[in-house]
């Protein structure tokens, strides 16, 4: 089965956002290229309001991807959690198409007796173990979210620590939004570890408004852009998918 | 999509009678067990026997935690998780609700027993325990998400088992579900790769627990914290080298940690009695006297100072001796 690499943009919010596209329809755009939205809402002493919390879950769900509002506090759990899940449901989307095309249009994973399903989310399991995974993480840092970005950090190398004990290879990188010149600037570019941002995050300076839709718009693109340049490079991942798969 | 399967809309009912479409068995709900973040528990009659089932709207965590408890069926000598009996969907109206039946293991909870039955029992579940995870291990599992919550204390005899092997994971991949407490990673002591050291940290993290059942939050050095958490309370700190070398992960197997724990413990009742002595006089009036031993303990350790553990071994073993005298110039 080919799967290649799982690509995912994981937003990290307080709010609604009030600058420029709609992010749900960013997000509808990534999942058409293979991209899979996943947004967390954080909450401390403030909570989201209706309009906020539709439009996390509204994003997610036109992303292909996994939404969840906590508590700072609990942030590092459901970074990882969240992540964790949107590739077995990822996975799990690609193992159900193949299903339809053995099995016929109707069929999915439900279908199945138990000890089918049990034998498919063997290989789902093995596949989330060793697939390669570039996570592109969006950081909302309008003023509200200033108390948050500590914990945000810390959740952040926490999901680093949690994705670097799989079997397979993992690239992060990490923009803000806004940024200082433009809506959004780039804090990390693709790199296996995340440790490498603690310094660039301390700097931050949060305020201004929530351009959430053009993050979107810009992480897309940072993906594809990516992806030409490591057309040159790839020999590398071709030859671990044959041994993975 | 996956915001619903966490709030667990279930609520079944007692008397409900749950049908397999599958495998066609039917089970009568007797009442809930408890629930979780994957799901919710049953306490069902089946045939006259009683059950547990885990009911949950995650297709994803039922099959896998199938896969496992299927997989320790098959091993020889695992006897950590519940038995699988059955897995079936239930189908309710235009839904169909995955679900397993297990074993239902009757007990109470860890740290509720040890609040009855008191903390001389913490030692000897440890020890349960540590074999118990010696065998999985064996078998390349780890267990993963161990905590006071997935362990029930049944009996008589009395046998600590776990619950909840939504963690268990093959040995080498990243461990599946985790509480943060338990987990090295969040203390900043150790990867999450599964490995028999991950379940051992947890396992000293446990038997802190049951002296800290408020738990703590990490600070920016955990090992110093937690050796501060193990050096305040003296049930922990006649333990305290066992202990710090599991959090470390100098452990490589759970059979390594239960001979030095057996090792503290018999070392440190050594304090209280000298055993070779006691194993030769067969009469037993002793206990009293033991009491009274234990009662001048805690003047002595009030103020713990990093010599006083000679000390109070030297002071102790002289008033040990003191009775045995006694004890044996009544005897004659
Ligand atoms: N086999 C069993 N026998 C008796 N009680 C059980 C059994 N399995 C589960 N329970 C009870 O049901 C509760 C919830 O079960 P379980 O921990 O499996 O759910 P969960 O959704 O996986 O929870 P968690 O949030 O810990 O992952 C347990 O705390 C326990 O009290």
């Amino acid at each position: 089965m080919q799967t290649g690499t799982l690509k995912q943009i994981l937003l990290i919010t307080d709010g609604c956002s009030n600058h420029g596209e709609d992010p749900v329809a960013m997000a509808a755009l990534a999942k058409e290229q293979g991209i899979s939205v996943n947004v967390i809402g954080v909450m401390e002493n403030d909570v989201i309001d209706d309009q906020g919390m539709r439009e996390i879950e509204q994003i997610a769900s036109q992303g292909g991807g996994v939404s969840q509002v906590v508590y700072a506090k609990k942030l590092s759990q459901t970074v990882q959690m969240v992540t964790r899940q949107a590739m077995t449901q990822t996975l799990q989307g690609v193992v159900n198409q193949e299903l339809k095309q053995i099995l016929g249009s109707s069929s999915s994973m439900e279908d199945l007796p138990p000890e089918k399903r049990g034998e498919i989310m063997e290989v789902v399991d093995d596949l989330n173990e060793t697939v390669n995974l570039e996570v592109l993480i969006l950081v909302d840092t309008s003023a509200s979210m200033k108390h948050k970005l500590p914990t945000v950090k810390e959740a952040l190398l926490d999901l680093s620590l949690s994705l670097n004990a799989r079997l397979g290879n993992n690239l992060f990188s990490l923009f803000i939004f806004p940024g200082k010149k433009n809506d959004v600037e780039k804090l990390l570019d693709w790199s296996p570890r995340l440790e490498t941002l603690t310094s660039a995050f301390s700097k931050l300076t949060p305020g201004g408004m929530t351009p959430t839709g053009p993050a979107i718009k810009e992480a897309i693109s940072y993906f594809r852009k990516k992806r030409s340049i490591r057309g040159l490079l790839s020999r590398h991942d071709d030859e671990f998918y044959e041994e993975s798969i | 999509m996956m915001m619903n399967s966490m709030k667990n809309p279930f609520n079944i009912p007692n008397g409900t009678v749950i049908k397999g479409k599958w495998h066609l068995q039917s089970y009568t709900i007797v009442k809930e067990l408890g629930r979780g973040a994957n799901g919710v528990v049953y306490l069902a009659d089946w045939n006259k026997k009683r059950v547990a089932i885990k009911v949950s709207d995650n297709n994803v965590t039922i099959t896998s935690e199938m896969n496992v408890l299927k997989s320790f069926s098959k091993a020889q000598g695992v006897t950590l998780g519940p038995s699988l009996l059955d897995v079936d969907d239930w189908v309710l109206g235009n839904k169909t609700i995955p679900f397993y039946v297990m074993e239902f293991i009757e007990g109470v909870h860890f740290l509720a027993f040890i609040q009855q039955k008191g903390k001389s029992w913490v030692d000897i579940f440890i020890l349960q325990l540590l074999a118990d995870l010696e065998k999985l291990h064996e078998q390349g599992w780890v267990f993963g998400d161990l905590k006071p919550d997935n362990l029930i204390v049944t009996g008589p005899p009395i046998k600590i088992r776990c619950i909840d092997v939504g963690g268990v994971t093959l040995q080498g991949r990243a461990i599946k579900e985790f509480t943060e407490f338990y987990d090295r990673g969040y203390w900043g002591l150790g990867s999450r790769k599964a490995e028999p050291s991950f379940d051992l940290f947890a396992v000293a993290m446990i038997m802190i627990n049951t002296y800290y059942p408020q738990r703590f939050p990490k600070q920016q050095d955990g090992l110093s914290l937690l050796r501060q958490k193990i050096e305040a309370i003296p049930e922990l700190r006649k333990h305290e080298q066992v202990l710090l070398r599991a959090l470390t992960g100098k452990y490589a197997t759970a059979i390594q940690m239960r001979e030095d724990l057996l090792d503290s413990i018999s070392k440190s009742s050594l304090r209280n009695q000298s055993r070779a002595l006691k194993q030769k006089t067969t009469v037993s009036p002793t206990p009293n006297k033991k009491r009274t031993v234990k009662q001048i303990q805690p003047s002595t350790k009030k103020r713990p100072r990093k010599h006083s553990g000679i000390k109070e071994t030297i002071i102790i073993f002289m008033v040990v001796c003191f009775l045995y005298v006694l004890y044996i110039y009544q005897q004659i």
